[in-house]
């Protein structure tokens, strides 16, 4: 096939960038080589719109090991352990094929933490979906959560936490965000940067096939009506190959065979052999023919852009190769030599004795273009005053009912009921809860996990969504008793060339890098979605921020049950009922505009790292963070995990209660405390400068207001555990 | 006491029951699948998983491997062997126990916590076990069991059930099946008793941190039986 610009554009270049690739060659690219340029400059690999923004990221901590750059962050827990994690969206694939899609999503994201010598301990997600009328909602969000069953469980990894969320902005673009934590040690940690001349460069794990071929341009377009033929562009996963290839590279890693070695996720071989090569400022030459194929008669184009799954690419030192091929053998995946590092900075493939390829390594990585693309910056929307009269028809009870069985609060045990979330043996924190936590095992640790998102208060105001998501994030991490680590984000974005979209993602990045630099909360790793379009209508901005916490002695965790009656429950922070944005003002008033409640950093951290005094104190029996619903929902969650009650208090002075039980004012927690704590927790709290409300007490059943209302606790529950079941088996 | 765990290719229970066998008191040996030889032991464990992949059918490739022919003689000369979730399916897949374990009813995969009544305490995983109803943990796709008239007479008149899914106060009922297994049957023994398949997990409830600690109950009993 000739190459000429029409070609390239087919392959999703633009005119000018076929025009600098022809200019760096000094000559006309190859079918191959065109290829192979279009799968390192797509979107998905270079981060050409968004790499200038990234590089203001708050990156770095005294625990960081590793930040952005590797298969995946690392921190550091103390002792020789280390966590390595990472999120990663599979949107693209999962709208069209939602099983693959997701499955193949937990699958990439596993063997980016396995990659880096870690075994996975625990795997998140979050995932978003269009409005439940929608007539393809039910049908990807059941694919999708089978698909991440299907995969994660078959791997043998409990999945510890996540987030579902419908929003008719997701109609035509779902969001599957896959995130993975593993345990390493700290002095065993393996990276991507190959070095030395004439290594052996190493394939293991499946044979290539044709699936998958175009998978990340198809993750840089926007979506047409044409998208059912990209069915095929969609990988297919393997888990149980996956599970082999996991216990060989971890057996291999026992020692020191392994000079650098990279997952073939994205652009497969093509993105692997580059990465490996442009890292350690090597050239690497790769005999096509000796690529282990599934297919007969597949071309050096196909091999290079096949996403098929469960491979990885291995620079071996030199004189270990029988070693590592006896491990292979026996988990019986496949192990070829597929070629050597070189000093020539260049990518070399022959193919039937021909070279194919040969391009250096510079024109694919560091040259690969950077975009500083225009972008519009959002104001933050005017104040709505609501009237009195708003509220007068309104019940409370109602209003809790409906907030309760709304499918942004539900519960989701639906879904989690499909995830296998205690096999290792050291889930101590299931689903359900503000985070995850699994046990260190074998040691006296534990590591919390949560991942959130706010879609609608980034999409309102991007700059304080953006500072919102991290503190979300830091005090989910807070209330099971966890000291908050790092991030990693995940970052969701319609398409780049528009102005507002690009906006939205610019002042996100900006929120999040001024709450994380705060907060001393770096982000380690993460990735950027962008063209999450179709027909012209993209999604919310939506970044989801996975947060990573320690407990030291995970027998101190704390839950959101209520634990005795006659304890007190405290509002820490204070609430002033911002209702803009909220999902009372959108479900109960219609209303939909105005700013997101406003995030106070100081505060933020201050009441965050006093709740953690008081846990330390052991003063705290239950704590759960105040977010989606405010303070009566927050509360009822709490009653419903325990199936106890609770008496609130007369609210004092002028609030409006509608404000006061359903704001959605930031920074703030409900923690129960024993009565003879009282004066202790006062003392620490006024010491810190901390505001702070009684809100009732814990009594046996009902939750009784001061004006006698009372709601039975099992009627509470129905309207927060049917709603989804329902919604499914109908 | 000695215990083996045979690892096949997807196992993925085998680290957890290794835990679990040693924090009761055995000593407990990981065996590959393709080995031929079982170390001596007093018990052998077919641990939870995916084995080979589960393809072609639950269990039935495991139920063909190298080291499952020491397991036939094992259990043949009387030998404990203890088949879990994926190793119940192992166990019925070789013959060793009657029945086949179906896709769920909701033809979902369930993980939770479940109730189960022993029925039968004459053999050593149960005798004197002093608790009727465990709480214990399901993580399975294909769990629901079944097994033709005729073998369900013969499974019944021997005492061959070891355990019925069933509430928190004992009754057995389509509300507390969780994958409509036949008579809400979650475990059953050979005929000679000492061969037993089960689809909970004990070995994830055994500390009160996990989701329970009624496993160790089961593995203190079993260790008990055995050193009589």
């Amino acid at each position: 096939m000739t190459v000429n610009e029409k070609v390239a554009i087919d392959h999703g270049l633009k005119k000018d960038e076929y025009k600098k690739i022809c200019d760096l060659l000094k000559r006309t690219p190859n079918i191959t080589e065109l290829a192979i340029f279009s799968a390192m400059w797509n979107e998905h690999c270079s981060y050409k719109s968004s790499r200038k923004h990234l590089k203001n990221l708050h990156t770095k901590g005294k625990k960081v090991i590793q930040g952005p750059g590797e298969n995946a962050g690392v921190i550091d827990i103390g002792d020789d352990d280390a966590i390595v994690f990472k999120i990663e969206s599979h949107n693209h694939p999962s709208f069209i094929e939602p099983y693959q899609g997701a499955a193949t999503g937990v699958g990439g994201i596993m063997r980016d933490v396995f990659t880096m010598g870690a075994r996975p301990i625990a795997n998140l997600n979050s995932i978003h979906f269009g409005s439940p009328q929608h007539k393809k909602t039910k049908n990807l969000l059941r694919g999708v959560v089978k698909g991440i069953g299907g995969y994660g469980n078959c791997i043998g990894v409990p999945t510890i936490a996540g987030q579902t969320n419908f929003d008719d902005s997701y109609n035509g673009n779902i969001l599957v965000n896959a995130m993975t934590l593993g345990l390493v040690n700290k002095k065993k940690i393996f990276y991507s940067k190959a070095a030395g001349i004439n290594k052996p460069v190493i394939y293991v794990g499946s044979k290539t096939g044709r699936d998958g071929i175009h998978g990340a341009s198809m993750a840089s377009a926007v979506f047409d009506d044409k998208i059912e033929e990209k069915k095929p562009t969609v990988q297919v996963g393997d888990p149980f190959t996956e599970k082999l290839l996991l216990e060989a590279c971890l057996e291999l890693m026992a020692d020191d065979s392994i000079i650098s070695i990279q997952d073939m996720g994205a652009a497969g071989l093509t993105s692997s052999s580059v990465e490996m090569a442009s890292k350690g400022k090597l050239g690497i030459e790769l005999n096509l023919n000796k690529v282990p194929c599934r297919e007969e008669k597949m071309s050096p184009y196909e091999i290079m852009l096949s996403e098929s799954q469960e491979r990885m690419l291995i620079v071996l030192e030199s004189g270990k190769e029988e070693k590592a091929k006896k491990i292979f053998d026996k988990w019986d995946l496949d192990f070829a030599i597929i070629g050597k590092t070189t000093n020539s900075k260049k990518i070399e493939l022959y193919f039937d004795e021909e070279k194919v390829c040969d391009i250096p390594i510079d024109f694919l990585a560091e040259n690969a273009p950077v975009y500083d693309r225009k972008w519009k910056k959002i104001k933050l929307p005017q104040s709505i005053k609501f009237k009195k009269q708003e509220f007068k028809s309104l019940k409370i009870e109602n209003c809790l009912k409906k907030l309760l069985s709304h499918q942004n609060i539900c519960d989701k045990q639906w879904i989690w009921d499909q995830y296998d979330h205690t096999v290792m043996g050291d889930t101590i924190q299931k689903p359900g809860g503000d985070s995850g936590v699994v046990r260190i095992h074998g040691t006296s640790k534990a590591v919390a996990a949560s991942v959130d998102s706010s879609a609608l208060y980034c999409f309102a105001h991007p700059l304080s969504g953006g500072k919102q998501i991290v503190c979300e994030s830091w005090r989910n991490l807070i209330s099971v008793g966890a000291e908050p680590i790092a991030i990693t984000n995940c970052l969701n974005f319609g398409n780049p060339e528009k102005e507002k979209n690009m906006g939205e993602f610019v002042e996100c990045v900006q929120g999040i890098s001024e709450a994380c630099k705060y907060l001393d909360f770096p982000v380690v790793s993460g990735n950027v979605s962008f063209y999450n379009e179709t027909k012209d209508k993209g999604i919310k901005p939506t970044p989801s921020i996975g947060g990573v916490g320690i407990i030291k002695d995970y027998k101190n965790m704390i839950s959101m049950d209520l634990k005795n009656s006659g304890n007190i429950v405290l509002v820490i922070g204070k609430t002033i009922g911002h209702l803009e944005q909220s999902i009372f003002a959108r479900e109960i008033l219609s209303e939909k505009k105005g700013p997101p409640p406003e995030v106070n950093l100081f505060n933020e951290k201050n009441n965050g790292l006093t709740v953690l005094k008081m846990m330390n104190e052991k003063l705290v029996e239950s704590c759960h963070d105040i977010s989606l619903g405010g303070i009566l929902v927050a509360i009822s969650k709490m009653c419903i995990k325990s199936k106890k009650g609770f008496k609130l208090n007369q609210l004092k002075g002028l609030v409006n209660k509608f404000e006061y039980f359903f704001g959605e004012d930031q920074a703030r927690y409900l923690i129960e405390i024993r009565k003879e704590n009282l004066s202790k927790a006062d003392k620490i709290l006024k010491g810190n400068s901390v505001h702070y409300d009684e809100l009732g007490s814990v009594i046996d059943k009902n939750i009784e207001f001061s004006d006698e209302i009372k709601l039975s606790i099992d009627d509470l529950e129905k309207s927060y555990k049917n709603w989804l079941r329902k919604y499914m088996v109908n | 006491m000695k215990s083996s765990v045979i690892i096949f290719p997807g196992s993925n229970c085998d680290r957890d029951m290794d835990v679990a066998l040693k924090k009761f008191g055995f000593k407990n040996t990981m065996v590959w699948h393709n080995d031929d030889k079982l170390p001596k032991s007093d018990l052998i464990v077919l641990p939870g998983g995916f084995s080979y992949g589960d393809y072609l059918r639950c269990g039935s490739i495991a139920g063909k491997s190298k080291i499952i022919n020491s397991v036939i003689d094992f259990a043949k000369t009387g030998g404990l062997v203890l088949g879990i979730c994926n190793g119940f399916q192992i166990l019925t897949e070789t013959g060793l126990l009657p029945g086949v374990l179906l896709q769920n009813k909701n033809i979902e995969f369930i993980c939770k916590n479940v109730f189960v009544k022993i029925n039968d305490k004459n053999n050593k995983y149960f005798n004197k076990i002093n608790k009727e109803i465990l709480e214990l943990h399901i993580a399975h796709n294909e769990g629901n069991y079944f097994c033709s008239d005729d073998e369900l007479k013969e499974i019944e008149n021997n005492n061959q059930i070891a355990a019925y899914y069933c509430d928190e106060k004992g009754n057995c009922d389509n509300d507390s099946n969780p994958n409509g297994a036949l008579k809400n049957i979650a475990g059953i023994l050979n005929k000679e008793k000492n061969i037993l398949g089960m689809m909970p997990h004990p070995e994830r409830m055994i500390d009160k941190y996990l989701s329970g600690e009624d496993g160790s109950i089961f593995f203190k009993n079993l260790l008990k039986n055995l050193k009589i």
